[in-house]
């Protein structure tokens, strides 16, 4: 049954890094887990804390947040106030009894296809040991 | 303005179990501007009631609504037509909201979902610090625009304690010392020599010491 398990992994991509990153990883044919539900953003600093929670509440076994490189925001400081944020959500989660593991930042550059696809399989090989969210509706 | 934060989840989870359809309610004014029960924050708290309760297999309604504000006959009305279809409203606006709402939805269970603490300014973004107690007769003119009401531990009126050094109370070495405040600014107005005039005795009655307090303002009251 484990084996089975597909997870549902949402994939906040900022355009500037992320997103141009898993599209490098694309390009140089890397492959990496189809459970990573990409969605692209301007910046991190577009993500609050009510996108992530959306997500786990509507059904989704983990959320990764990927913007760049901290210092290389493209509007200065989008990635840290998404740290935040993603630091906020853990401690929801936690305190409603939540695997905080399942929400993930990640920091790259457009530049590390490889790295994406790394980071991926790591959100996926994490979920996939957490196991499936309890939360359906 | 009001400042408030918000109550931790797991005690909200607590007081609202029991019930099946609840109204997280929220404010528009104080609060929002505190985020601590803006429309925001009631999605927030909204969404991690509903994740916590699926995960628990516990079927619920949570809906949200945002008030204009909850301290107004009219605002309150506004949800006259849908109070009924809940078995209780949480409310995130300050203390005064929820009580307002609990007088005029008397048959309707309302809890608090934040914690109401007090009179203050926006620091900055995500820090409010306090700066009035709301005492009922304002002693800023002589006091250089600084509170010893509200930013003095002990509320003297005088001067400093011996407790104020460097400019720092004695309770915790990051807070201002308010007296120190006070001359200083008293010296930068060239209003020193305000400084030596001895505070009368405070009307403390205005206070809360007075017990729960009225303002009315007949020439503005539309009743007869």
């Amino acid at each position: 049954m484990a084996d089975k398990f597909e997870p549902q992994i949402i994939g906040f991509c900022c355009k500037y890094c992320a997103y141009a990153a898993a599209d490098l990883a694309g390009s140089m044919r890397l492959s990496y887990p189809s459970c990573i539900k990409i969605v692209q953003v301007p910046c991190t600093g577009r993500i609050d804390v009510i996108h992530i929670l959306k997500a786990i509440e509507e059904g989704a076994d983990g959320v990764m947040v990927a913007g760049c490189l901290e210092g290389e925001c493209h509007f200065l400081t989008g990635n840290l106030k998404a740290k935040k944020r993603v630091k906020y959500v853990r401690k929801i989660l936690e305190d409603i009894g939540i695997e905080p593991e399942r929400v993930v930042m990640f920091n790259l550059s457009s530049a590390m296809g490889p790295r994406f696809a790394e980071i991926a399989t790591e959100m996926a090989d994490t979920i996939k040991k957490i196991g499936p969210s309890r939360v359906r509706s | 303005m009001i400042i408030a934060e918000k109550k931790p989840i797991g005690e909200i989870i607590q007081e609202v179990k029991g019930y099946k359809r609840l109204l997280i309610l929220g404010c528009n004014e104080c609060v929002t501007v505190c985020e601590a029960g803006g429309r925001k924050e009631v999605g927030t708290l909204a969404s991690a009631l509903r994740i916590y309760f699926m995960k628990e297999g516990v079927e619920k309604q949570i809906d949200e609504r945002t008030l204009e504000r909850q301290c107004d006959h009219e605002y309150l009305e506004e949800i006259r037509d849908i109070a009924d279809q809940y078995d209780a409203i949480l409310s995130l606006a300050c203390g005064v909201g929820v009580q307002f709402t609990a007088e005029k939805y008397h048959t309707t269970p309302l809890i608090p979902g934040v914690n109401t603490c007090f009179l203050g300014a926006n620091e900055q973004r995500g820090v409010w610090t306090e700066r009035c107690q709301a005492c009922g007769s304002c002693i800023l003119a002589r006091t250089g625009g600084i509170c010893p009401i509200s930013r003095c531990a002990k509320r003297v009126m005088n001067g400093p304690c011996g407790g104020s050094s460097k400019g720092k109370c004695e309770i915790n070495k990051e807070l201002d010392c308010a007296w120190q405040l006070i001359i200083d600014r008293l010296r930068d107005l060239g209003r020193l020599d305000d400084y030596e005039i001895v505070a009368p005795i405070k009307e403390w009655s205005t206070e809360r010491s007075g017990g729960p307090r009225k303002v009315v303002r007949a020439d503005v009251q539309v009743s007869a």
